[in-house]
């Protein structure tokens, strides 16, 4: 185009369009972007790169309006992405776009080089592009992983402390690289505020600059065409450019379709479609105090994960290798490549490189998902007797042989079994870690979204006291050892319980739990008495015996007091009529019959010879029990073995702080936080 | 690109194809970038669909606490809080001036916050009136505009109601600024 145009009839559009053509030649800079010439046609092939910047301009524009409404504190980022993800209009949908186009980008990112490689598109005069182009994806790799911490979530948490202390393994600087990411010598505010300012400012800044001149050495170059060339040359719009837009639309209908097929499927079976729950996953708030067994990066960099492992047992050294040294030198050869690939032979062995070391990447995922998932698809039938006689030899091969009877050759099928074995218990303990991360995560979510919102110190003060969260952990830290607690409805629950040695906690304070304490069956059994010092105690001998003359205590009676008791803890069934409560009231206080050894109210039964019942089961009454149960309120001198969880000994702590003590007694009664059902 | 690089004199049928090629790569560009871009106002929009919290009576102060001297006296307004994510328990959210007339047990409440663009109102030094120090609006001390002041209106009253015991408290609103009228946000 040329500056002076013959006049024509012209509607106010194209005098505008001319106006503006004057004075910045805009017409010839259109014509000059979209009128390229496509040796031999337009291709398919040629799509990767326009859907990577297409990838890309969606991150950019998902991403600024997700820092509209992000907050990079220790306190906030949890707490603002949970605002975005659940509270606000669309936030699951624009969360979930940047989420997973991030990792379509990968995916693209893989394809693009194939492609290059291929084609032998980073041969004379392109090598230059070539190397711009891997800066690029490792530009990309790096916003991968820096916005894999923003949610500051437990898997991003954990996945980041793993992936800065491989960082610090780099000689001489490492330690100095780790301390200025992680913006100090601790995780907190400003690892958030560097990664974020990495992850939306640095990295994409740089990454604009290398793709402009990307941009501009491509045209410079033109496209590499793929030989021979038969058909004959097209234009890039509008033939390429079609090309490219509908592989662009298809690459946003996958990302769009893995967020929406979950709705769709729970809209087919019937269920409410919770926008919250669609798109990305937000994980429980990092807590830097609680384990966390699920902890694996995101899938595209699982293989490094796994190829880490090749390493094991060398120490820091190994981690240096498979970290550092090994991906250097694979991407040493990379940048290799258009100088070996000059020569025929060179060029092919860059494609058997480039598809090998995609092959490696994809073994090594499948390897990584076969350990984690492996109990999903594990023979457990075949397995079964390796596994039983790895629990009684607990794995000793030593001891395998008099486990089978001397039978020789059955000894070594089931000793070249224990690895399967060993694998598969790995593979649970990581499935059962992933299935309480989620849990954990849905309790966290369930929390913040209390009227009351989440309190000014954070998500994870809230989680840190909540019962339902806190109390099973707390439980098999410090009561699982000897106490169980499961629902005696549930099948299979004798084998666990012959296994303790206390009593079964589930239920503990309410109605059923008391009927079984005086059932003359259960009450020397393994949910009560039966596997401590109180097996032949005064109690055991009550409950059979002289419970059982039913003309001192009628069903009536025993029923009277079960319900008297249950109101003691505050669980009874508020149905039950207070004349009922009264009458056990009474029963429970007579020195006749509980009270004989039972102090109850006012009843003056001494204490120390059996446990106070006054407020039997409330969240008082355990807290104390739980403080120190030889207190004469409880056991006194006849506790059994039970440690006194609140009491220090001279000069030490106690074992459980008052809080932890509290948790546990919400925990065990059942209470704590429930959403409204109306909420959900 | 030079012009000999176009394919030369491209026959109807050509053209037709390459006119449908056209609308259909911007109809596919255009949606695949509408998601992004639609998902983001979506979102980005969503302030809109909140509202404040509704007008209600927040206990401030003491009658006793509000000497009968006609001269203004400031209280902090204190209440609950949720700010997006965060739910505050009861902390200072505000600020009126009380004043009350000699012998008199109504007490008037004019909030602190100024009708002309919104800054807070001091009361001067010598306690003969209201002054913003962001524009300079003068109020007298029951409210009423001082001459030069560019409010553009009296400074706000809000309803007052002293309880039984003497405790007082404040229907606290906000008000849009800069405008003649008196109008509640909500």
């Amino acid at each position: 185009m040329n500056g002076k145009s013959p006049p024509r009839r012209s509607g106010l559009l194209t005098q505008l369009g001319d106006f503006f053509d004057d004075r910045t030649g805009w017409r010839a800079a259109v014509h000059e972007a979209l009128y390229e010439r496509v040796p031999g046609g337009a291709r398919w092939r040629y799509v990767w790169g326009s859907t990577l910047v297409f990838a890309f301009l969606t991150q950019v524009i998902t991403g600024l309006f997700l820092w509209a409404s992000y907050s990079a504190s220790g306190q906030t980022a949890w707490e603002s992405v949970w605002y975005i993800q659940h509270e606000m209009a669309g936030g699951w949908l624009l969360r979930g776009i940047h989420h997973f186009m991030a990792q379509a980008m990968v995916v693209l990112l893989a394809l693009h080089l194939l492609q290059v490689v291929i084609d032998g598109a980073y041969r004379a005069p392109r090598e230059v592009n070539f190397w711009l182009g891997l800066v690029l994806m490792m530009l990309v790799l790096g916003m991968a992983l820096t916005g894999y911490l923003l949610p500051w979530d437990q898997k991003g948490y954990w996945a980041t402390r793993v992936a800065t202390n491989l960082a610090g393994l780099v000689p001489l600087v490492g330690p100095a690289v780790q301390q200025l990411v992680v913006g100090g010598p601790d995780y907190g505010h400003h690892t958030l505020t560097r990664f974020f300012a990495l992850h939306a400012g640095f990295l994409p800044a740089t990454l604009v600059l290398f793709l402009v001149v990307h941009l501009v050495l491509f045209r410079k170059h033109g496209l590499c065409a793929r030989q021979p060339i038969t058909k004959p040359d097209a234009m890039f719009w509008p033939d390429q450019v079609l090309k490219d837009a509908v592989a662009m639309l298809a690459v946003m209908a996958v990302v769009l379709g893995v967020i929406l097929v979950p709705a769709v499927r729970t809209m087919l079976a019937g269920g409410t479609v919770v926008p919250g729950e669609l798109g990305a996953e937000l994980g429980a708030p990092a807590d830097p105090s609680q384990p966390y067994a699920a902890a694996r990066p995101e899938w595209y960099f699982l293989f490094l994960f796994q190829f880490l492992k090749v390493f094991e047992g060398w120490g820091a050294t190994g981690e240096f290798l498979g970290a550092i040294v090994v991906p250097g030198l694979i991407m040493g050869v990379m940048f290799m490549m258009p100088i070996v690939g000059r020569w025929q032979l060179g060029h092919r062995f860059n494609i058997a490189f480039t598809l090998g070391l995609l092959a490696g990447i994809g073994l090594l995922t499948g390897l990584a998902l076969n350990e984690d998932y492996y109990a999903l698809w594990a023979d457990r039938q075949q397995l079964a007797e390796a596994e039983k006689i790895f629990d009684e030899t607990q794995g000793d091969e030593a001891k395998v042989l008099a486990a089978v009877g001397g039978d020789k050759p059955r000894a070594a099928v089931i000793v070249g079994q224990f690895a399967k074995v060993e694998k598969l218990r790995r593979s649970e303990s990581f499935l059962a870690a992933v299935k309480m991360a989620r849990a954990d995560a849905e309790r966290a979510v369930e929390l913040a979204g209390r009227p009351e919102r989440i309190p000014p110190g954070g998500a994870l003060e809230l989680v840190r006291h909540d019962p339902k969260a806190q109390g099973p952990r707390l439980f098999a830290q410090h009561c699982g050892s000897c106490h169980t607690h499961l629902d005696p409805a549930q099948p299979g629950v004798e084998a666990l319980l012959a296994k303790s040695s206390a009593a079964n906690l589930h239920g503990f304070g309410t109605a059923v739990w008391m009927k079984g304490l005086l059932d003359p069956e259960q009450v020397a059994g393994p949910a009560y008495f039966g596997n401590t010092a109180h097996k032949d105690g005064d109690m055991v001998g009550f409950v059979q015996g002289d419970l059982q003359d039913h003309d001192t205590w009628k069903p009536a009676d025993i029923e009277a007091v079960i319900a008297a008791l249950a109101a003691e803890s505050g669980l009874g069934d508020p149905e039950t009529p207070a004349a009922v409560v009264a009458q056990g009231r009474t029963l429970v206080a007579s020195d006749e019959r509980c009270g004989a050894c039972h102090r109850f109210g006012e009843n003056g039964t001494d204490l120390g010879t059996a446990c106070d019942l006054t407020g039997w089961g409330s969240r008082e009454w355990l807290v104390g029990i739980i403080t120190d149960p030889t207190h004469e309120r409880f056991y006194g001198d006849l506790n059994d073995r039970m440690p006194s969880f609140g009491k220090a000994a001279e000069g030490s702590m106690p074992m459980l702080k008052d809080d932890q003590i509290g948790l546990l007694a919400d925990w065990l009664r059942g209470q704590w936080y429930r959403p409204a059902a109306a909420h959900r | 690109m030079t012009q000999s690089a176009r394919p030369e004199h491209p026959a109807a049928s050509e053209s037709r194809r390459g006119f449908f090629a056209k609308v259909a790569a911007v109809a596919c560009g255009g949606l695949a970038t509408l998601a992004p871009v639609a998902a983001g106002l979506w979102t980005f929009l969503d302030p809109l669909r909140r509202k404040g919290a509704a007008a209600t009576f927040l206990p401030v102060t003491e009658l006793s606490a509000v000497p009968d001297d006609g001269v203004p006296r400031q209280f902090a307004v204190v209440a609950e809080r949720i700010d997006a994510w965060t739910g505050f328990a009861r902390e200072p959210i505000g600020a009126v001036y009380l004043r009350r007339e000699k012998g008199s047990t109504e007490v008037e409440a004019l909030s602190a916050t100024c009708p002309h663009a919104g800054c807070f109102i001091e009361l001067e030094g010598n306690a003969r009136g209201f002054r913003c120090p962001c524009h300079n609006s003068q109020f007298s001390l029951d409210g009423g505009i001082l001459e030069p002041s560019p409010s553009p209106r009296v400074m706000d009253s809000l309803e007052c109601r002293v309880g039984p015991k003497g405790e007082v408290a404040v229907k606290w609103e906000n008000f849009y600024s800069g405008i003649a009228g008196k109008v509640a946000r909500s």
